[in-house]
């Protein structure tokens, strides 16, 4: 088997006093659809954060064979490493096309510039439509599509991916999932899903980690990970 | 109606200067939400680096005057990048109280060191652009107010087009807008923030020579009392907020001006604050600026 993607091992984060994350191990293979799934205050927040350079950590991460931790976020994203973050962020009161040109921020190559953003308006072409338009007054759906997209523009080659469906109304989550798969299958980006949402992330996914008060307390693939028992109880909803 | 005319062109040009300061400070603010204090300071050096640059070129001149404004603003630029890296970068991350301290330590120190260096006796300014006056109808017109009003414009409009139509420019609007998502899109945040600490500056550096073109007298401690006002005109404009700055700036100049040309000229100075309590008072987010909710 070829070297994992991502390899995580023994993360550990603390935030002052409180501990965020007590040893978080996972790995991730080139193409994958990974989720990692778990309530409130688990921890999903902080290990992206934590891999893509926002808060300090210890134990190991390794991106493509090299150590990620200890880089600052922006040599990370420089890297291949996309992070499209919880709450979106997207920079609201620049416009939808001023918002893609910033994805592009460390992309010199002009032509390719244009036909990323070609693929991200073949994804969701109703950020074509407002380009002009700040971006704080797009509804949630489309901020989130924007997010993506924003992210996008910086030619990843493994995306994460921080709850895409949190206050979204359910015809656009649907959308937007149906994209997120696009980009795994037709761009070959691989993809690390957080999400609340599990039953949605389990169906789109091939593998899961359950994460709890900083610890990863069960993993497999998808389709076993929904018939537990113990998993259905907690997060499926019964 | 000529007096009122007169004042009104006097006050723009008080207040261009005023303007150019401000705008310094709440870009600054815009990307480390904090107040520079010793941005003043900056506006001091720029009118020094006048005086003693304007002795390497024949006074008078246009050509020379440009040149030694250029070099004024370049100095300030430098200055004001090192002062970011070795006062305030250290503190990234650290309570805002702390810097702001610092700030107040860094104003204090170029004042002081300013006043060990060259004396604390002021100086006279060198007529650095050609001089004379002329009639506009009824206004009197000196080609000193003509050179900061339009340096001032120029500049703001050079500002407006960096901020707005450059790839850093839009990269500084969005380290300001959200640090953390500025990074994820691979912006080195260090670098905007020492390129908007270098802008800032070199605005400053370009008001102070023109203050003191005006105000041909120069002293170490000359930055605070207009830097005190330029940052009241920030706060009016809504601080943060780049053309509020300009307008604050030139409401302070002009309000100034006319209060300075009445009975109750005495409370010249005052008159800055006292805008800004009223403004602060119906606006709190001041003129331009809006009262945001920032979403986590
Ligand atoms: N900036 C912070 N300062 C202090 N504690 C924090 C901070 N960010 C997160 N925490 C704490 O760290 C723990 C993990 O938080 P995290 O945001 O990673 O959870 P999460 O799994 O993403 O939760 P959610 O699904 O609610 O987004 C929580 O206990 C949280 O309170
Ligand atoms: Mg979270």
């Amino acid at each position: 088997m070829s070297p994992p993607l991502l390899h995580v091992s023994d993360l550990q984060v603390s935030y002052g006093a409180i501990r965020a994350l007590s040893g978080v191990s996972f790995s991730i293979a080139a193409g994958e659809i990974v989720t990692l799934i778990g309530g409130n205050g688990a921890g999903k927040t902080t290990t992206l954060r934590a891999l893509s350079g926002l808060v300090r950590a210890s134990g190991t991460a390794e991106f493509d064979g090299q150590t990620l931790l200890g880089q600052p976020a922006h040599r990370i994203v420089a890297r291949g490493l996309g992070h499209v973050p919880e709450g979106r962020m997207v920079f609201a009161n620049l416009t939808v096309a001023e918002n893609l040109a910033m994805g592009a921020y460390l992309d010199r190559d002009r032509d390719r510039v244009t036909r990323n953003r070609e693929e991200v308006f073949a994804l969701f072409p109703r950020l074509r439509e407002r380009l002009r338009q700040t971006a704080g007054t797009l509804s949630g759906g489309e901020q989130q599509m924007l997010a993506i997209g924003r992210a996008l523009m910086g030619n990843p080659r493994f995306l994460m991916l921080d709850e895409p469906s949190l206050g979204i109304a359910p015809r656009l989550i649907t959308t937007i999932f149906e994209q997120i798969v696009a980009i795994n299958r037709q761009r070959g980006i691989t993809i690390l899903l957080v999400e609340q949402n599990a039953n949605l992330a389990l169906e789109v996914s091939s593998r899961a980690y359950v994460l709890e008060t900083g610890r990863v307390v069960m993993s497999g693939p998808s389709p076993e990970l929904r018939a537990d028992p113990r998993l259905k109880a907690t997060y499926l909803g019964g | 109606m000529s007096e009122f005319l007169q004042q009104l062109l006097n006050g723009l040009s008080l207040g261009a200067i005023y303007a150019l300061i401000a705008l310094g400070y709440t870009m600054v603010y815009g990307v480390l939400r904090f107040i520079n204090f010793a941005h003043a300071d900056l506006f001091m050096v720029g009118a020094f680096l006048g005086y003693f640059g304007g002795r390497l070129v024949p006074s008078g001149t246009l050509v020379g005057g440009l040149g030694v404004l250029a070099l004024a603003m370049a100095g300030c630029a430098v200055l004001g990048i090192v002062i970011e890296r070795l006062a305030y970068r250290p503190l990234r991350g650290a309570p805002t109280l702390n810097v702001l301290i610092t700030a107040i330590g860094v104003s204090l120190l170029l004042e002081y060191s300013g006043q060990l260096v060259l004396g604390a006796a002021p100086r006279t300014f060198p007529d650095l652009f050609p001089a004379g006056r002329f009639n506009l109808g009824p206004v009197v017109v000196s080609t000193n107010q003509l050179v900061v009003i339009g340096v001032a414009v120029l500049l703001m409009v050079g500002l407006e087009l960096i901020v707005h139509r450059t790839r850093i420019g839009t990269a500084m609007r969005a380290v300001a807008l959200n640090p953390r998502a500025a990074q994820l899109v691979g912006i080195n945040n260090d670098v905007v923030i020492s390129f908007t600490f270098g802008l800032g500056s070199a605005l400053a550096g370009a008001g102070g020579i023109l203050y003191a073109l005006n105000y041909p007298s120069i002293d170490p401690l000359m930055g605070v009392m207009p830097g005190l006002k330029a940052f009241v005109a920030a706060v009016l404009g809504g601080i943060g907020n780049i053309p509020g700055a300009a307008l604050g700036g030139l409401l302070i100049g002009v309000v100034e001006t006319y209060v300075g040309g009445s009975a109750w000229s005495t409370y010249k100075d005052a008159i800055a604050f006292a805008v800004l309590i009223l403004v602060l008072l119906l606006r709190p987010a001041g003129l331009l600026g809006r009262v945001t909710v920032e979403k986590v």
